[in-house]
């Protein structure tokens, strides 16, 4: 339903979003502390015009605490943080107005339906986009009129999100923007953000999800115990790229193991459920070799599969170490 | 009204506008300037008007403010009202002294009362922090709040004294009206200010409707509100000197004995309620917040 407006949006918007690649968060050595609890210990990020960059972690690591820092809620103990060229602890309200944030948790304006609420926020910024028109954009045209408190909690994000782009923001920080939804809601989330990339926004996304991490993300940063553990694209996040492949199946009851051809059976490792799992770095020629094994004797490997370590994996080694 | 004569405005826009050079952009804009593009005051009427309407919409606010002291009038003037007080040296029926005495509560339950409640409901969820996560400044949402206070305030003050006249032929001389509308002006303004004080303090909605009522309550009785102050002992009497109720009713008070401005209202009851009201707001500005309790990690 939104997607075609978005689609049209994009169409409109054109392919070039000015200034690509500079950076429009650049943090060096940031340190917060509160008391004697360091909440951050130091770290760097930098995020690129028009990318969408996912920041992870467990709870209590510090997520929320840089997030808030680089929104201008709270001030840094230590280190140097820039956003779109200011510190956002002393930045102006014009700086405000050329950024957009989706909160973890924010209620709806109590009494206000949705198209009040989207009229109330465009009243604060110098040039808002067209309220009924982002509305649009995020699907919300049918509830137009509703009271924001009688909204589900997928309509209510949508809602949040259209408060947050009313602006017209070029960066826009997305807290947890799918957390409690349903895999329908999410996935229609997903699109909507895929959208905003389109439209040249640069997003901020931190996230749970480690599905909504690769689906979105062109950059990942985890941070652990108040420090980035490992930052990458989705797919070489933690060295994920050069980890061995496994190739899991299973065999009929009346076939051994040892009946494997020698180099395979060396390496085979059997989990307690009886799958049999095979590290590879050569998948081709180790699938060459079991596959005509098993076409010569007439034998069906049921459960072939072939896996890389899933980013939640990766995720779950790295911010366990600490 | 507002939107109607805004929208006639833009209809007339419309009509004027020439079909000029077409502008393509990616991003369509709203039509018409914004609130924030056209200064800091259509701003601050911005926010009033959309507070105003929360507030007008919000069933507790409106039966707290409104009907609460309505109702209350009618059982107080029912039950009492044959009896009679004195106020000011003045002996009067005690359906007299009711009207100022539910005035100052109606006032104190706008003023304070539906703002603390309200303002930490609205900071608990969030809707605080989202509203300053926008360019609008601090005094803004606060100046909009207020100015939305004033509003509510005036309109159940109209009403309460209409009924008073209407139905207890409790009448208030012309001066004394401009009087009574002076003290509640610096009362809902004082109010307001505890009122965000004190919801500086409090981290949850659940928690501001006890809170509001411990300190609202004995206060009513003690104060002249509900009970003449001419029937106190005199240790209630200083204690109700120290706290900002009783000087607001006080004031109230004098107005619907009197019918000259002068003598209408009390100047050491309005310096007492703005010295109440700059400790107040000095207290908020240190110990506000926009955030809500306990999320940061």
């Amino acid at each position: 339903m939104f997607t075609n407006s978005l689609d049209a949006a994009v169409a409109a918007a054109g392919q070039s979003a000015p200034g690509a690649g500079e950076a429009v968060i650049r943090v060096r050595g940031l340190q917060k502390r509160y008391g004697d609890h360091e909440a951050v210990r130091g770290i760097d990020l930098e995020v690129r015009r028009g990318e969408i960059f996912a920041f992870l972690g467990p709870n209590g690591a510090g997520k929320t605490t840089t997030v808030e820092i680089l929104e201008g809620f709270r001030q840094a103990s230590g280190g140097s943080v820039e956003v779109l060229g200011r510190d956002p602890w002393q930045a102006p309200g014009s700086w405000r107005a050329r950024l957009g944030i989706v909160l973890q948790e924010s209620g709806a304006e109590p009494g206000l339906n949705v198209r009040e609420c989207v009229a109330l926020y465009a009243g604060y910024y110098p040039a808002p986009r067209n309220i009924d028109e982002t509305i649009a954009l995020v699907g919300l045209a049918e509830q137009s009129g509703e009271r924001a408190t009688s909204l589900s909690g997928g309509q209510r994000r949508r809602l949040d999100v259209a408060l947050a782009l009313i602006g017209d923001p070029e960066l826009i920080f997305l807290d947890e923007p799918t957390t409690g939804f349903d895999p329908s809601a999410r996935r229609a989330a997903w699109e909507v953000v895929a959208g905003l990339r389109d439209l040249g926004k640069t997003i901020f996304l931190t996230t749970h999800y480690m599905e909504e991490a690769e689906r979105l993300a062109d950059r990942i940063a985890v941070i652990a115990a108040g420090q980035i553990v490992a930052e990458g694209t989705p797919q070489t996040l933690g060295g994920r790229q050069l980890e061995a492949a496994q190739i899991s199946f299973r065999l009929p009851a009346s076939t051994a193991t040892r009946e494997l051809p020698p180099e395979l059976d060396e390496r085979l490792q059997t989990d307690p459920d009886g799958d049999l799992r095979l590290p590879s770095t050569l998948v081709t020629a180790d699938l060459h070799v079991l596959t005509g094994w098993a076409l010569e004797r007439g034998i069906e490997l049921d459960d072939l599969e072939v896996s890389r370590p899933t980013l939640e994996d990766v995720y779950l080694q790295l911010t366990s170490e600490e | 009204m507002y939107f109607l004569i805004k929208r006639l405005i833009r209809m007339w826009q419309a009509r004027q506008a020439q079909p000029a050079t077409v502008e393509f952009s990616g991003t369509p804009r709203e039509d018409g300037r914004s609130a924030a593009s056209r200064g800091p005051l259509a701003l601050l009427l911005h926010e009033a008007l959309y507070d105003l309407k929360i507030s007008a919409r919000s069933p507790r606010a409106r039966f707290m403010g409104f009907f609460f002291p309505i109702v209350l009038l009618v059982v107080f003037t029912g039950v009492f009202g044959s009896g009679h007080t004195v106020v000011d040296h003045v002996r009067v029926a005690l359906k007299v002294f009711y009207v100022p005495g539910i005035l100052a509560m109606s006032i104190v339950v706008n003023a304070y009362a539906s703002l603390v409640i309200l303002v930490s409901g609205l900071r608990e969820r969030g809707v605080l922090k989202r509203r300053r996560a926008t360019p609008v400044p601090a005094v803004v949402l606060i100046g909009g709040q207020a100015l939305s206070t004033v509003v509510t305030t005036a309109v159940s003050a109209a009403i309460l004294l209409l009924i008073a006249k209407l139905a207890y032929g409790v009448g208030i001389a012309g001066p004394a009206i401009l009087a009574i509308a002076c003290t509640a002006l610096v009362g809902t303004f004082a109010f307001a200010c505890i009122g965000y004080a004190v919801s500086g303090m409090i981290g949850s909605q659940d928690a501001a409707q006890p809170i509001v009522q411990m300190t609202m309550l004995p206060l009513w009785f003690i104060s002249g509100v509900f009970i003449p102050v001419a029937s106190l002992s005199r240790g209630l009497k200083d204690v109700a000197a120290v706290f900002p109720v009783q000087h607001l009713a006080n004031s109230l008070h004098m107005a619907s004995v009197h019918s000259s401005f002068g003598a209408s209202i009390s100047g050491t009851d309005i310096i007492v309620l703005a010295i109440w009201a700059a400790g107040a707001a000095a207290f908020a500005a240190w110990r506000f917040s926009w955030l809500p309790a306990g999320v940061s990690a």
